[in-house]
C-alpha cells in the first residue's frame, strides 16, 4: 500500500441501514488509492449502489467513517459536500442522465456549472472534454440524435470536464449493445491512464474483466478484494 | 485537512438558462399554464385600460366641449306647476361678471313636428319644437353637420335646423335645397342638421326655428324654458351660485341650474363601478392561473427527480436547486403576464378603436401585471421548489 496521501477513498467499519431495518452494507473496509482502476461486483441488492453513494458522498454512512479526497464526511456540511462533489467527483450513470433539447456542448458544460466557472469557460472546458471522448463533431447535437454509445460518451464527458480525481460509473455498459459498451469501457481506461481514479460498477464479468481491481460484494458485505495481472 | 470546499455560485444568466431548459422541455405545458396568468392578467389590462381609454376619451370631450356651461331651467312651482322664466332674465345674466356668453331657449309645446303633411297626428315622434337665438351653437357648443346654422335672415322666416336625432326621426341625412318638414301646421324649410349636443342633449330630439318666426309664425308667448350660459372658467362655482338670484330675484327656489358636464362626468364614475367588479373577476382568473402554474411546477418536481438527482451529483446544493425550481416558475409566469398585458393591451385597442376612443394602458397597469405575475409566480414555485431542495439525492437517482 502507498502512503495515506495517496489514498482517494477511505471506508472504515462503513454501515449503512434504510429505516425499515434494511442494511444495505455492513462494515466494509475499503481504500481506493490514486490512479487506481477498480470494479466493484456483486449481483444485485449486494449493496454496490450504495457503496457508490457512500464514495460519491451523496449519501452518509449510518456508522464507520468515509473520507473522501482527505475530507472526512461526518465533518462536512451538505453544502460542503456539494461543493466537494462539484470539483472532485464525476458521475456516470447506466441511464445516462443528459438534459433532452439542451445541446451536447452545454449538456456537457453544464458539468461545471456548480464549480463557479464562467459561462464562456465552461464551454471552451466542454468542447476540449468532448474532443476527448470523440465528439468533436457532435458538438450541437442534441442528446436524442445520438447513439446510446454517443450518449454514454457525452455523460462521461460530462463527468470529466471538471477533471475530478474520482470518477465513479454506475453501471456505464448497462443500456448499451455490446459494442458500445467497449468503446465506452475503453473509454473509461484511457481516462485512468491519464491519471484519474475509476470506479466501475458492474455486475457483468466481461465489463469486470478490463479492470484491474476487483472488489466482490454480497449481501452488503466486501467479500473479495483482488488485483488481477492485466493484459 | 484542507480547508472545507465552498459551493460556486450561479449567476443571475445562468439561472434563466437553468429556467429555459426546464421550459423549453416541456413546451405545450408551459404555454398552458401561461395562458391561466396571461388570461387573468389580460382580463385585468383590458378593465383597466378600457376604462382609462373611456376616460381619456371623456377628457377630450370635456376639453373640447368646456366644462364652464351652465344652465338654468324654470323649475316648478312650490304648488308644482311648471313655471316660466320671466323675459328680462337673459338681459340680467348677461350682466353677471362671470358670464361669457348666454342665450336661450323656449319649447313649443304645441308645435308638433312631422315629415309630411300626410302623417296621422298622434306620430309626432316625440320631437319638441324650440325657439332659438342665433347664439345658441356657440353657446353649447354645437356643430352644423350638413346645411347652415340659422342667422339673423332665415331666424325671420319658416327656417328649421334639426336635432341629430330628430334628422334620423324624419329620415333626413342631409340638407338639400327644397326639403321642407310640416311643424306646426305649416311647412318650414330645413336648413341644417345638427351633430349631436352632449352638453345639450335634449337639443338632439328638437326642431329648432328662429325667435322671431316662432313668434310671428306660431304664436310663441316668449317664455324662456332653458338659459344656456358660459361662464369664465375660474368662476363657474361662482356664477353658478349667483345664476338663480339673478335669474329669478323673486323666487330664486323655482329655478333649476345645472352643469351638463357633470352628469357627463357622473357617468363616468358610474362606470368605474363596474371596473371593480370586473377587476375582481381578473383577479380570480389569475388566481386560478396561479394555481396551474403551482401543480405545474409540482408535477415538474416530480417528473424531474431524476434531473435533481443528477445535479445534485453534480454538485448542486439544495440552495441552487430551489432556485433553479422558483426561476422556473418565475419565468413561467412572467412569461403569461406579459402574453396578458399584450393581449390585454390589444383588447383595449381594438374596443377603444371600435367605440372611437384614445387607447390607452396605463405605465402603472404594465408594471403591476408585470409585478403581479412575479408575486404569482413566487409563491406558486416555492413549495415546489422547496420540496425539490429537500429530496434527497439517492433517492432523486433512483427515481430513474
Amino acid at each position: 500500500m502507498t502512503s495515506a496521501a495517496g489514498v482517494i477513498v477511505t471506508l472504515r467499519g462503513v454501515g449503512r441501514e434504510y429505516a425499515g431495518g434494511v442494511t444495505a452494507l455492513r462494515d466494509v473496509d475499503l481504500d481506493i488509492h490514486r490512479g487506481e482502476l477498480v470494479a466493484i461486483v456483486g449481483p444485485s441488492g449486494s449493496g454496490k449502489t450504495t457503496m457508490l453513494n457512500m464514495m460519491g458522498t451523496l449519501d452518509r454512512p449510518s456508522s464507520g467513517q468515509v473520507v473522501i479526497d482527505g475530507f472526512d464526511v461526518a465533518e462536512l456540511s451538505d453544502r460542503e459536500l456539494s461543493a466537494l462533489r462539484a470539483r472532485q467527483i464525476g458521475f456516470v450513470f447506466q441511464h445516462f442522465h443528459l438534459a433532452p433539447g439542451v445541446s451536447v456542448l452545454d449538456n456537457v458544460s453544464d458539468g461545471l456549472l456548480y464549480t463557479g466557472v464562467r459561462l464562456r469557460e465552461r464551454r471552451e472546458r466542454a468542447e476540449a472534454a468532448l474532443r476527448l471522448v470523440g465528439l468533436g463533431h457532435r458538438l450541437t447535437h442534441r442528446p436524442h440524435e445520438l447513439s446510446g454509445g454517443e450518449r454514454q460518451r457525452t455523460a462521461i464527458a460530462r463527468a470529466v470536464v471538471g477533471e475530478p480525481a474520482l470518477l465513479l460509473a454506475d453501471e456505464p455498459t448497462g443500456a448499451l449493445d455490446s459494442q458500445s459498451g467497449e468503446g465506452v469501457m475503453r473509454l473509461l481506461l484511457d481516462l485512468n491512464n491519464f491519471g484519474t481514479t475509476v470506479v466501475v460498477i458492474t455486475h457483468e464479468p466481461a465489463v469486470a474483466s478490463h479492470l484491474a481491481r476487483h472488489v466482490s460484494m454480497l449481501d452488503g458485505h466486501v467479500v473479495g478484494d483482488q488485483t488481477v495481472a492485466m493484459t | 485537512m484542507a480547508s472545507s470546499p465552498r459551493p460556486g455560485r450561479l449567476n443571475p444568466r445562468d439561472l434563466v438558462r437553468l429556467g429555459g431548459y426546464g421550459l423549453r422541455a416541456r413546451p405545450l405545458r408551459v404555454v398552458l399554464s401561461a395562458l391561466g396568468i396571461a388570461i387573468g392578467i389580460a382580463a385585468m389590462a383590458a378593465v383597466v385600460g378600457i376604462s382609462a381609454s373611456g376616460r381619456a376619451s371623456l377628457d377630450r370631450l370635456l376639453d373640447s366641449l368646456g366644462t364652464n356651461l351652465l344652465t338654468a331651467g324654470p323649475g316648478q312651482t312650490l304648488f308644482g306647476e311648471s313655471a316660466t322664466l320671466p323675459n328680462e332674465s337673459v338681459a340680467m345674466v348677461r350682466r353677471m361678471g362671470q358670464v361669457e356668453s348666454v342665450t336661450a331657449i323656449g319649447l313649443l309645446p304645441e308645435a308638433r313636428v312631422y315629415r309630411t303633411d300626410k302623417i296621422p297626428a298622434p306620430q309626432s315622434g316625440g320631437i319638441g319644437t324650440y325657439a332659438v337665438r342665433t347664439d345658441l351653437l356657440d353657446t353649447v357648443g354645437g356643430k352644423v353637420t350638413s346645411g347652415t346654422w340659422l342667422n339673423d335672415a332665415t331666424g325671420h322666416y319658416p327656417a328649421v335646423v334639426l336635432g341629430a336625432r330628430t334628422a334620423q326621426v324624419l329620415g333626413l341625412r342631409t340638407v338639400s335645397r327644397d326639403v321642407q318638414i310640416w311643424l306646426g301646421g305649416r311647412w318650414f324649410t330645413v336648413a341644417g342638421i345638427l351633430d349631436p349636443v352632449p352638453l345639450a342633449p335634449e337639443l338632439d330630439l328638437g326642431a329648432l326655428i328662429g325667435w322671431p318666426a316662432a313668434q310671428r309664425y306660431l304664436g310663441f308667448d316668449g317664455n324662456i324654458t332653458t338659459l344656456y350660459l358660459r361662464a369664465n372658467p375660474d368662476a363657474v362655482q361662482t356664477a353658478r351660485g349667483l345664476l338663480a338670484r339673478t335669474v329669478n330675484p323673486a323666487q330664486p327656489n323655482e329655478v333649476d341650474v345645472s352643469r351638463p358636464s357633470d352628469a357627463l362626468a357622473a357617468q363616468a364614475a358610474a362606470e368605474t363601478t363596474f371596473t371593480g367588479l370586473l377587476l375582481g373577476l381578473g383577479a380570480v382568473a389569475l388566481l386560478v392561473g396561479g394555481i396551474g402554474v403551482a401543480n405545474t411546477m409540482v408535477i415538474s418536481v416530480l417528473e424531474r427527480r431524476a434531473e435533481i438527482g443528477l445535479r445534485r451529483s453534480l454538485g448542486a446544493t439544495r440552495g441552487h436547486i430551489r432556485i433553479q425550481f422558483l426561476t422556473e416558475s418565475l419565468l413561467l409566469s412572467v412569461f403569461g403576464g406579459s402574453t396578458g398585458i399584450l393581449l390585454g393591451s390589444g383588447v383595449t385597442a381594438v374596443y377603444a378603436t371600435v367605440r372611437g376612443w384614445p387607447t390607452v394602458v396605463p405605465a402603472w397597469v404594465i408594471a403591476g401585471g408585470i409585478a403581479a405575475a412575479l408575486i404569482i409566480g413566487a409563491v406558486a414555485g416555492l413549495y415546489p421548489a422547496v420540496r425539490a431542495a429537500r429530496l434527497a439525492p439517492t433517492e432523486a437517482l433512483a427515481a430513474a
